[in-house]
Order: C-alpha cells, then sequence, then structure tokens
C-alpha cells in the first residue's frame, strides 16, 4: 500500500473535498493502483536530469506598464452566487 | 448534401453564389435535429445567434465587402472554450450556469474570420477523460456505431463532424483529447505545438501541456483552421511570438524523401494487432509514394503515462482550486465559508474530478513532491530528448492514434485502464510537439487512426504528409451510416 485511508482523508481535506467513508475505501483502493503503477518512475536514473516544468524556453514575458481594458465590475459580478453592493457575498466569516 | 461538404467545398459554392451561408447555417441546424437525439455531441444550441451570424455573412458577401477567410461555414466549439454571453460549462455541474463575460482567443479568431458558431459540444468533464462518459450531463455516441464511445474528451467536437452536424470543430489537447476522439470518430485532429494557439479563455485543466486545436472533415480543412486560429496573442503568455503561415501552402508538397522514423515502442504489446497491421499498411502506402522509413526507439515511452498521471493531475488540483463558489459557478449554500467551500467542491465535481484532485495534491503534497511530482519533471525532459534525438534524423514520426478502435459505451471502468487509451498521445503533450491524427482504414467497421508527430512548430510537414496519404487512401470520403436518420436533410 502506497497510500493509507488515513492519508486519503488528510488529502480530501487538503484539498477541500468532503469525502464519505465509502469514497474513502474507494479512492484508497484506486489511488494505489495508480500510484504503484507510478512507482515505475524508480527505474530511471535521474539524478542529474534537469526536470521540465515547461516545454518552451520562455523566462519572463514582459510588457510595457499600461493600462489595458479590464472587465466591468457589472459584468465581473454577472455570475455572482450572491452578491451586496457591488461584492461577492459569502457566509460571515469574522464573528 | 451538407452531410457531404468540406470546409473547402462549401466555401466554393458560398464563391459561386451556388448557396448562401444562411442555406448552409439552416443545413446544419436540420442535421443537428436529425441527429443529435442519438448522437448526443452537442451540450448547448446557439440557434438563433447562428442565423445571425449567417446572415452577416451574406450581408457582406453580397456587398462585395473583404469577407473573412471562413465566412459563413458553421462549426462548433467543445464547451471549454470560453464564448461571450454563451454558456460555458465544460460538461461539469461546477459550471453548468456559467456565461463567460469575455470570448477565448480563438472564438475572436474565428468570430474575426466569419465563421458560423452552431454551439458547444459536450467533454469528459473538465476534459478529464477518454470517452466523453465522465460528462456530468450525458455521454457522446460515435456515429460509426451509436453502441460505442466517441473518444474523449472531445468527443462532442469529434462525433459532430463525423455525423455531418458541424465543417468543422475546435478542441482541446492535453493527453490526446483531439487526436483521441478523432481517430474513434474518423477525422482528422491536430494537437499544434504548445504556444501555436492561444490558450486565453480555454478553461485550464493542466497548463504546461493543453493546447486547442482543430478537427475537421480532412487535411485541408485542417490547415485551413488551423491557419485562422494560429496567432500571437499576448494575453496568453505562453503564446509563441512565431508568423501564421497559410498552412494550405504546405498541402502539396508531396513525400519524395521524406524521412520517416517508426517507433518501435508504439507497436508493441498492449496495441491491437488489427490497428498495428492497418497503420503499417499506411505506412507502405507512404514509401510507395517515395517516402522513406525506418524503425527507431524512443526508449522512454513506457514511462509515459506514469509521468503524465502525476503531472497532469498536480496542475489540475492547483487549476482547479478556483472553484470555491464564490465568485461564479455552482454554490452549496451553509451558514460557514469553509463548509461552503468543501460542500461546493463534493458536489459540483464528479468523480473523475475530484479522484485526479486527489492524486495531484497528494502528488504535491508536503513529503511526497520530490518522489512523485520532481521525478516526474525530470523523466519528462527524457521523453523531450528521445523525441530531440529523433527528430535530429527524420522529418516525422509515425504511430497508431489508439492502442484500440472505439471501445463499447461502460465497457472500460477501471480508471487505469482507460488512462492506457492515451499511450500513444501523452508523450506528445510532454513534449510540446505538434501531432495530428488521420483515419487510414477500419477494422470490423470502425474508423482506425494514424498520428504523425512533427517538430516542434513543424506543423506543415505533418499536413503534407498527411495530405499526400489522404489523396491516395480517399478515406476522407467516408462517411457513417447513422441510424434513425429522419426525413429531409439528404
Amino acid at each position: 500500500m502506497k497510500i493509507t485511508r488515513e492519508e486519503v482523508a488528510h488529502v480530501a481535506r487538503l484539498a477541500m473535498l468532503e469525502i464519505s467513508e465509502q469514497e474513502i475505501v474507494q479512492y484508497t483502493e484506486q489511488l494505489n493502483a495508480i500510484l504503484e503503477y507510478a512507482d515505475k518512475l524508480k527505474e530511471l536514473e535521474t539524478e542529474n536530469v534537469v526536470p521540465m516544468a515547461h516545454v518552451l524556453p520562455l523566462h519572463n514575458v514582459f510588457r510595457e506598464d499600461e493600462e489595458l481594458p479590464c472587465l466591468s465590475r457589472e459584468a465581473a459580478l454577472a455570475n455572482a452566487p450572491a452578491e451586496e453592493d457591488g461584492m461577492f457575498r459569502v457566509p460571515r466569516v469574522i464573528e | 448534401m451538407f452531410a457531404e461538404m468540406t470546409v473547402a467545398s462549401a466555401l466554393e459554392m458560398l464563391g459561386r453564389r451556388d448557396i448562401s451561408a444562411c442555406e448552409l447555417t439552416a443545413a446544419a441546424l436540420q442535421r443537428i435535429k436529425d441527429t443529435d437525439e442519438v448522437i448526443r455531441a452537442f451540450v448547448t444550441l446557439t440557434e438563433e445567434k447562428a442565423m445571425t451570424a449567417a446572415e452577416e455573412a451574406d450581408r457582406q458577401r453580397t456587398a462585395g465587402a473583404a469577407a473573412g477567410g471562413l465566412a459563413g461555414i458553421p462549426m462548433a466549439l467543445k464547451d471549454n472554450i470560453s464564448t461571450r454571453g454563451i454558456r460555458t460549462t465544460c460538461s461539469s455541474r461546477m459550471l453548468h450556469n456559467f456565461v463567460p463575460p469575455y470570448d477565448a482567443a480563438v472564438t475572436e479568431l474565428l468570430g474575426q474570420s466569419g465563421a458560423v458558431l452552431l454551439g458547444k459540444t459536450n467533454l469528459d468533464e473538465f476534459a478529464m477523460g477518454s470517452s466523453t462518459e465522465h460528462s456530468a450531463f450525458f455521454p457522446t455516441r460515435n456515429p460509426w456505431d451509436t453502441e460505442r464511445v466517441a473518444g474523449g474528451s472531445s468527443g462532442g467536437s469529434a462525433a459532430a463532424v463525423a455525423a455531418g452536424q458541424a465543417l468543422f470543430a475546435l478542441g482541446s489537447d492535453t493527453g490526446g483529447s483531439i487526436r483521441q476522439p478523432a481517430a474513434f470518430c474518423g477525422v482528422v485532429g491536430m494537437k499544434p505545438t504548445y504556444g501555436r494557439v492561444s490558450r486565453y479563455g480555454l478553461v485550464a485543466f493542466a497548463s504546461s501541456l493543453d493546447q486547442i486545436g482543430p478537427l475537421t472533415r480532412d487535411v485541408r480543412d485542417c490547415a485551413m483552421v488551423l491557419s485562422a486560429i494560429a496567432v500571437h496573442d499576448r494575453r496568453d503568455s505562453t503564446s509563441a511570438a512565431v508568423e501564421t503561415p497559410d498552412y494550405t501552402a504546405f498541402l502539396e508538397g508531396g513525400v519524395r524523401g521524406i524521412r520517416i522514423g517508426v517507433p518501435r515502442e508504439y507497436f508493441a504489446a498492449g496495441i491491437d494487432q488489427n490497428v498495428k497491421n492497418t497503420v503499417r499498411q499506411a505506412l507502405r502506402v507512404l514509401i510507395s509514394l517515395g517516402a522513406e522509413a525506418e524503425e527507431i526507439s524512443l526508449p522512454h515511452t513506457e514511462y509515459g503515462i506514469p509521468i503524465y498521471y502525476l503531472i497532469a493531475p498536480a496542475e489540475a488540483s492547483s487549476n482547479l482550486a478556483r472553484y470555491d463558489g464564490v465568485q461564479y459557478g455552482f454554490r452549496a449554500e451553509s451558514d460557514s465559508l469553509w463548509e461552503q467551500f468543501r460542500k461546493t467542491r463534493s458536489q459540483g465535481f464528479g468523480a473523475e474530478v475530484k479522484r485526479r484532485i486527489m492524486l495531484g495534491t497528494y502528488a504535491l503534497s508536503s513529503g511526497y513532491y520530490d518522489a512523485h511530482y520532481l521525478k516526474a519533471l525530470q523523466a519528462r525532459t527524457l521523453i523531450k530528448r528521445d523525441f530531440d534525438e529523433a527528430f535530429a534524423r527524420y522529418d516525422v514520426l509515425l504511430t497508431p492514434t489508439t492502442p484500440t478502435a472505439a471501445f463499447p459505451v461502460g465497457a472500460v471502468e477501471d480508471p487505469l485502464t482507460m488512462y492506457m487509451n492515451d499511450i500513444c498521445t501523452i508523450p506528445v503533450n510532454l513534449a510540446g510537439l505538434p501531432a495530428l491524427s488521420l483515419p487510414c482504414g477500419f477494422i470490423c467497421g470502425l474508423p482506425v487512426g494514424m498520428q504523425l508527430i512533427g517538430r516542434p512548430f513543424d506543423e506543415g510537414m505533418l499536413l503534407r504528409v498527411a495530405y499526400a496519404y489522404e489523396q491516395h487512401s480517399g478515406l476522407q470520403k467516408e462517411r457513417p451510416q447513422l441510424p434513425r436518420q429522419r426525413g429531409n436533410s439528404q
């Protein structure tokens, strides 16, 4: 076993997912199958290999610091599940 | 008649005034009405907007105004490509009501070219899957056999083109999501070089791998659509500042003297024998047309899937952290903000998306990062080196696109087995290369695709080789016989 049920529950908390006991069992099994398969990578000697996060030889992409058009407040709020006074509304966080 | 047309033939007819853009769009909408009850390629239809756009194309043509290169051509967009004012769902409950306030770069470019949007096509939720069975709404059926999957994740786009509902469609490809459904549905599908097409407005899955590309009925159409969308865009910082060629200029080059590498790892165990035979037969055709072919080795191929299933979920877990029910999309109400986040994400995402978020979160979590994520990035470098060495000696690589032809709906339940579908396509995304799938034959009435892989930004070479093969095979003229075709769309 690569990953335990406790770890699956911990990962779900990190990922902000609420999962049932039954799902924990199922995910533990499925993630183990995938991770055991991924263990194949251990065969590879990679000590001096540079990791590649991106294929393009790009570093920084700069532009002039100038004002460009952006979304209006109205457009930005148009999909909000709840809004109030031109802001996104969420449950109270501070008592 | 509409179902037999291509982008090129429709443009000729429009030019000669044999047909109007309005008639063309009406024929496409009728065809969708007649066939989509069974195929289910579309998540959203935009009939009124389509007719308005077609009228505008006709007006411009009549006025002799400089019409765009695709003026009046009815097409479809995968529903993870943003369309201003038109709902963009990613086939997810999370975005079932999301109406983007802006267009993706490709939506804008196609709009400028005069193409007519018919609607948005189905996908595996957030483009995670290989069959469209992970769509939160419904699976899309394969036009060649409606008991089988269309492939995925761009299954709706591939099926719409194959079923003669749209003259072309755009998809997105992170590990094979354009090429695999193109192969299953018997159409041409291209994943361009990473950076060739702007990702601005494409809902992100795995940002270092995602690329938008065309699905078309033949190779010429692929070149035409690519020419319209391969434009540098500074709103996507990974968009390459490379000129846009007229890709149709590459088509007639022929294959005499072209050096084809045939990587033996792509013809290994796990690839269906009939698929191998069909692809090898296509290779013999290219040799008979003057190409030179040699067997080669890409030794790290077998590591492609493990690398991908660490990197792509890692990037996805980060990209999908934004879905919290605050700014847009689905929200599960609660008195507590933290509970609201958790309930929103748990109810809004489907099983496969959650599985990948979990996997990615694990791979990036403290204590496992070096062993999993970093190791995968290093192995990714080895995959890229294999290709670099091959392209020092060969102009193009030829492989099967998929290990099998389309499988029956519901046949693949185990996630790992589903992931194996992308064994031939994933290494290309890891290395950021362009690749094209085109039909090369049939097995028991089901299309088989071959994949051509090229050097970075050498899409022209892929089109040239593919066109030479297609001209010889004539397979682009094959069309599926759809069941329950009702009435008057011929």
